[in-house]
């Protein structure tokens, strides 16, 4: 099957690759770019645990195709420490016990992302919503919303 | 699971586009957003030859107010609906029904077209533009040509759509003054599909009579549809609670809802009652 030249900017660094035109963007990310930060959970797009950003929104990765993403820039949860330092959502997913297993958390870190970045101070039920397409198994989301909710109290900032 | 292989074109213009869909035949697949197709082809249940992305194609992702109502680009996000200024003051049911669609994800992927010509009957969008008895602009190798919502859905993912056509935009006429309207859906999570959902849009003139009504059902059967005899009810008459609780009753009557995994025939059926009078009443509450 004939491969198509990509060209990719993730997480501020530009990668130009060839792809099959059926790989999935998340396959393209953890297996050609070893950024396995990114968790395949379903495989159809219901559990968000793919979530990840593309030019600047959210997006199931397992549901777009890696040539969609030719010319894009894309974010992933790798992307959001700086100098080796936690990004703000990421402290307040810590300090609010707001991971167990850790397989849905980079999903709803980029998830997180998002809202805020549109809502910086959502209310509770703007969270829920935020989060609604991000399933978790272990945690009952609780902790994730106040997580949330401490991160944009913080004054979170972006970029 | 991964799709089946196939070719990807991403064409520069429109006309490349639908030159490549009239090569390919019913091999080929347009894709806008994705998240309807992508799933079938991850599921194996859509094993198209050839995708055609219609990413680069321009002119199909704009949203236009005209004089007499709002026209809006096959690749107009269902994101962009939601929080369009525009669709907000011109045409406030489609912003409400764009809400309610899948979750932040999808929303920012999807497409009107792609939700459109997907058609599946439990959408939101479908039943929306049937309600507003809006036109949608078609082209195709034979030139452009105007397919109105109520023709436009043929069966269970079926649409009017030729093979080699493509749609490429949606008007929607502007409803007069004193016009209500409602988008009430039913599903147990915030991120299912709807069991059953209504659009219902009610115009009375100044004495408060009504003047026109639409409920247009999601979820009743393989094609969104119209309860015409509970429209029936409100014609040439100031609205009633009364009315609204018999048209709510009528609207039940008058779909044929199968049973599946999500809920049996009888319960969509009951909550067909339910979602029409919550929508009628909300939307006589919205009247100015």
């Amino acid at each position: 099957m004939k491969k198509h030249p990509i060209r990719v900017k993730v997480n501020g660094v530009v990668y130009e690759r060839e792809v099959e035109p059926r790989r999935l963007l998340i396959d393209f990310l953890r297996e050609e770019l070893g950024l396995t930060g990114t968790h395949s959970g379903c495989d159809l797009g219901q559990c968000g645990a793919c979530t990840v950003l593309m030019d600047g929104e959210s997006i199931k990765s397992c549901l777009v195709l890696a040539v969609q993403a030719d010319g894009a820039e894309i974010l992933t949860v790798e992307g959001l420490t700086r100098d080796g330092r936690l990004h703000p959502l990421q402290e307040a997913f810590r300090e609010n016990h707001a991971v167990q297993c850790g397989y849905c958390t980079p999903g709803m870190l980029m998830a997180a992302y998002d809202l805020l970045q549109h809502h910086p101070h959502p209310s509770e039920s703007e969270i829920r919503a935020g989060i609604s397409g991000n399933l978790c198994r272990c945690t009952g989301y609780v902790n994730i919303v106040k997580a949330i909710q401490a991160a944009a109290t913080k004054g979170w900032e972006h970029g | 699971m991964k799709p089946s292989a196939f070719e990807y074109f991403a064409p520069a213009g429109i006309e490349e586009a639908m030159g490549l869909l009239e090569q390919y035949g019913e091999e080929a697949r347009p894709l806008a957003g994705g998240q309807s197709l992508l799933p079938l082809m991850k599921l194996r249940l859509a094993r198209p030859r050839s995708l055609v992305d219609l990413r680069k194609v321009a002119g199909l992702s704009e949203i236009r107010e005209e004089g007499k109502g709002i026209s809006l680009g096959a690749l107009v996000r269902h994101r962009q609906i939601e929080t369009s200024e525009s669709v907000r003051l011109r045409c406030p049911l489609l912003s409400e029904a764009a809400a309610f669609i899948g979750n932040p994800q999808v929303r920012n992927r999807g497409t009107l077209g792609g939700s459109l010509c997907h058609a599946d009957p439990a959408a939101e969008l479908p039943a929306t533009i049937l309600a507003l008895e809006a036109d949608l602009q078609v082209l195709g190798p034979r030139g452009k040509r105007t397919i109105r919502a109520e023709e436009f859905f043929r069966d269970f993912l079926t649409t009017a759509l030729e093979p080699t056509e493509v749609l490429a935009e949606v008007f929607v006429p502007a409803w007069p003054a004193y016009t209500g309207w409602a988008f009430e859906e039913l599903r147990r999570r915030q991120v299912d599909f709807a069991l059953v959902a209504a659009a219902v849009l009610f115009t009375v003139d100044k004495a408060g009579t009504c003047r026109r009504v639409r409920i247009a059902l999601a979820g009743t059967g393989p094609v969104p549809l119209r309860a015409r005899e509970a429209e029936g009810i409100f014609q040439g008459h100031p609205p009633t609670g009364e009315q609204m609780a018999r048209a709510a009753r009528k609207a039940s009557e008058e779909v044929r809802p199968e049973s599946d995994v999500h809920a049996s025939a009888d319960y969509r059926r009951e909550m067909v009652a339910v979602v029409v009078h919550r929508a009628l009443r909300t939307a006589l509450g919205r009247v100015q």
